[in-house]
């Protein structure tokens, strides 16, 4: 029995209701969020922790034993997904309390968040595929308030299309399970890996591997089944579209590697090489769609994209460095990419505009908030010394080293592409003048803008960012957890053993 | 059951490739139906026993219906239905703020 693994579930879901009980009150709810998301970053750092010292932990919920009832599992890919939800969660908990409108926290703002972030971290923990699907459906519906939250019209017109995709992927993602349950007659992941490949007909395995990969894709917005994710994620307020972009799409992706290390690695020359294409072409289109745009939030909206692409090429490579770029790839992109939404929100808020057109001059009148945005976004271009550019040379070193020229091609030039967009920003809302026409309007909103409200949003910015200068200069010790990680992924008789309690 | 399950997917498919929001809503219902009466059909039905044990036995007698199936069908149905009145809500309120029931009028977000 390991209660803590439960914790980080049940922390968020009861913040979201003591913010439920104070509904009336906004002032409660922000204590409220904060000290709930502070909790959940503790009580994900506890079991991370926990998970690295004594192996993968196991809690049966109901104490009913392993492959008859849920249980929950932290492994240590699991456990650095939590501690990250409970990152984000912290830093944009900070960040809404002056960017989020009186408005919107009336209509639920925070029980919302807070929900979301339950969701997230039981599906990074759970063991179990059809509690998985529940955990992504509370996740879901968690998202479609907070993203239509505030009910402008473009809102309304994303979310049609978020809601729709992601509920067709849900209802995939159940069929699977239903079939997976149908040839094996168990949903524990780990006894499903011991079933899986018992099953006479291997070729039926992969066609239900061919679901998860379309479900999971829909919500890892991987080419070709991304674009309800540009058409979204530039639609909400921009503490919203943080997190979104740090966690929702990484919860497919975690998915993928949970299922095609765990449960169908039995044909990897097929599901795997599959995955590499997609890998390939989601790069290439997430970068190119980022070049043709010129509002900040889509151009990050789509760079989202394309580094979905360097994290399945980890998983689609399938070779222990691969993997282990992967991993370390996940935990740099979803701290560099929500705090790259976070810059943008504050550039709005001193600017009163996305459009790159439309602001400039930044760096005249703030040059740190300009030092703040170099951070994360040579990061995200894998500039050396920061985080992105080791986890971009493993993944390479990775194509290299089993001579798939192409996908190392593809790596290579997309990361030249990331550059140029980001000093695209760079050059255009920070170093040139703030255009005259628009020139009244920013004043108007710098002047509105108070000096407390500054320093709140700059806070999480700034500990994200030295998150990222830590993994880039100390790369070691998350390397050596992303290697222990891939480690368990690569092979799962620790896991298996943990849940089932015998060795396969 | 695989005919009927069949028929609703196709059904559904076709629904949602239509322009309008009332029937991609209409498809989005009946996509979640189907997937319930699939999840039915592949974990085998049995017709008319029961799973309970009788009186002084371990096992139930010979041959007994999977109720975990059914276990899961009521939860996906449960979830189906929130997300689906979620859904409904919200085509109410996009075709408000909107005001156009055809989605390929609805791109403002994608130019």
């Amino acid at each position: 029995m390991n209660p803590e693994v439960a914790l980080p579930i049940l922390i968020p879901f009861v913040a979201g209701s003591l913010s439920l009980v104070f509904f009336r009150s906004n002032a409660a709810q922000r204590w409220i969020g904060v000290i709930g998301t502070g909790a959940l970053l503790v009580s994900s750092l506890v079991l991370l922790y926990n998970t690295w010292s004594h192996g993968v932990l196991v809690m049966e919920m109901g104490n009913w034993p392993a492959p008859f009832g849920i249980v929950l599992v932290s492994d240590l890919l699991g456990a650095i997904m939590t501690v990250l939800a409970g990152i984000m969660g912290f830093a944009v908990a900070v960040y809404s309390l002056p960017s989020i409108s009186a408005d919107h926290e009336t209509f639920g703002y925070y029980p919302l968040t807070h929900l979301l972030l339950a969701g997230v971290c039981g599906a990074f923990l759970t063991g179990d595929i059809f509690n998985l699907y529940v955990w992504v459906e509370v996740l879901l519906i968690a998202s479609f308030g907070l993203l239509i939250l505030g009910g402008e019209r473009g809102q309304m017109e994303g979310a049609v299309k978020y809601v729709t995709l992601n509920l067709f992927s849900s209802i995939m993602l159940l069929a699977g399970v239903g079939l997976t349950y149908g040839m094996t007659g168990t949903l524990n992941m780990a006894d499903l890996a011991v079933k899986l490949p018992e099953v006479e007909n291997q070729g039926l395995v992969t066609v239900v591997a061919m679901l998860f990969l379309v479900s999971f894709g829909i919500k890892s917005a991987a080419f070709p089944l991304f674009f309800w994710l540009p058409a979204s994620y530039h639609t909400p307020p921009v503490a919203v579209s943080a997190l979104f972009a740090g966690l929702l799409t990484k919860v497919g992706v975690y998915a993928l590697y949970r299922f095609f290390t765990l449960l169908f690695s039995h044909d990897v020359g097929y599901t795997h090489e599959l995955l590499l294409w997609m890998a390939g072409f989601t790069m290439i289109t997430g970068v190119l769609g980022a070049a043709a745009h010129y509002e900040m939030r889509r151009i990050l909206s789509f760079h989202i994209v394309s580094q979905i692409g360097y994290m399945i090429m980890g998983l689609a490579l399938y070779t222990p460095l691969a993997l282990i770029g992967g991993v370390f790839y996940i935990v740099h992109h979803i701290i560099v990419k929500a705090n790259l939404f976070l810059v943008a929100g504050v550039v709005y808020f001193l600017r009163g505009s996305y459009e790159l057109k439309e602001v400039g001059g930044v760096w005249h009148t703030r040059p740190w908030l300009g030092l703040l945005f170099l951070v994360p976004a040579m990061s995200l271009a894998g500039i050396p010394p920061l985080s992105g550019f080791f986890g971009k040379y493993m993944l390479i070193r990775a194509g290299v080293e089993v001579e798939s020229w192409g996908i190392v091609l593809v790596a290579l030039v997309v990361g030249l592409l990331t550059l140029f967009s980001m000093v695209k920003i760079w050059a255009e809302a920070f170093w040139k003048a703030q255009p005259e026409e628009t020139g009244e309007r920013a004043r108007r909103f710098e002047a509105a803008l108070p000096q407390s409200a500054v320093v709140l949003m700059v806070l999480p910015i700034i500990g994200l960012a030295a998150i990222t200068v830590f993994i880039g200069l100390g790369a070691q010790p998350i390397y050596a957890i992303a290697n222990a990680a891939a480690a368990q992924l690569l092979d799962s008789s620790d896991y298996i053993e943990a849940v089932l309690g015998v060795r396969p | 059951m695989a005919v009927v399950v069949g028929a609703l997917f196709a059904a559904s498919v076709y629904m949602m490739l239509r322009r309008s929001l009332v029937k991609l809503v209409i498809g989005l219902i009946l996509l979640s139906n189907a997937a319930n009466l699939l999840i039915f059909t592949v974990s085998g039905l049995t017709r008319g026993k029961p799973p309970l044990i009788p009186e002084g036995m371990d096992l139930p007698a010979g041959g007994w219906a999977d109720p975990l199936p059914q276990a899961l069908i009521l939860t996906a149905i449960v979830i189906g239905f929130g997300v689906l009145a979620f859904a409904v809500v919200l085509i109410r309120r996009a075709y408000e703020v909107v005001g156009e029931d055809d989605l390929d009028k609805m791109r403002s977000t994608d130019l």
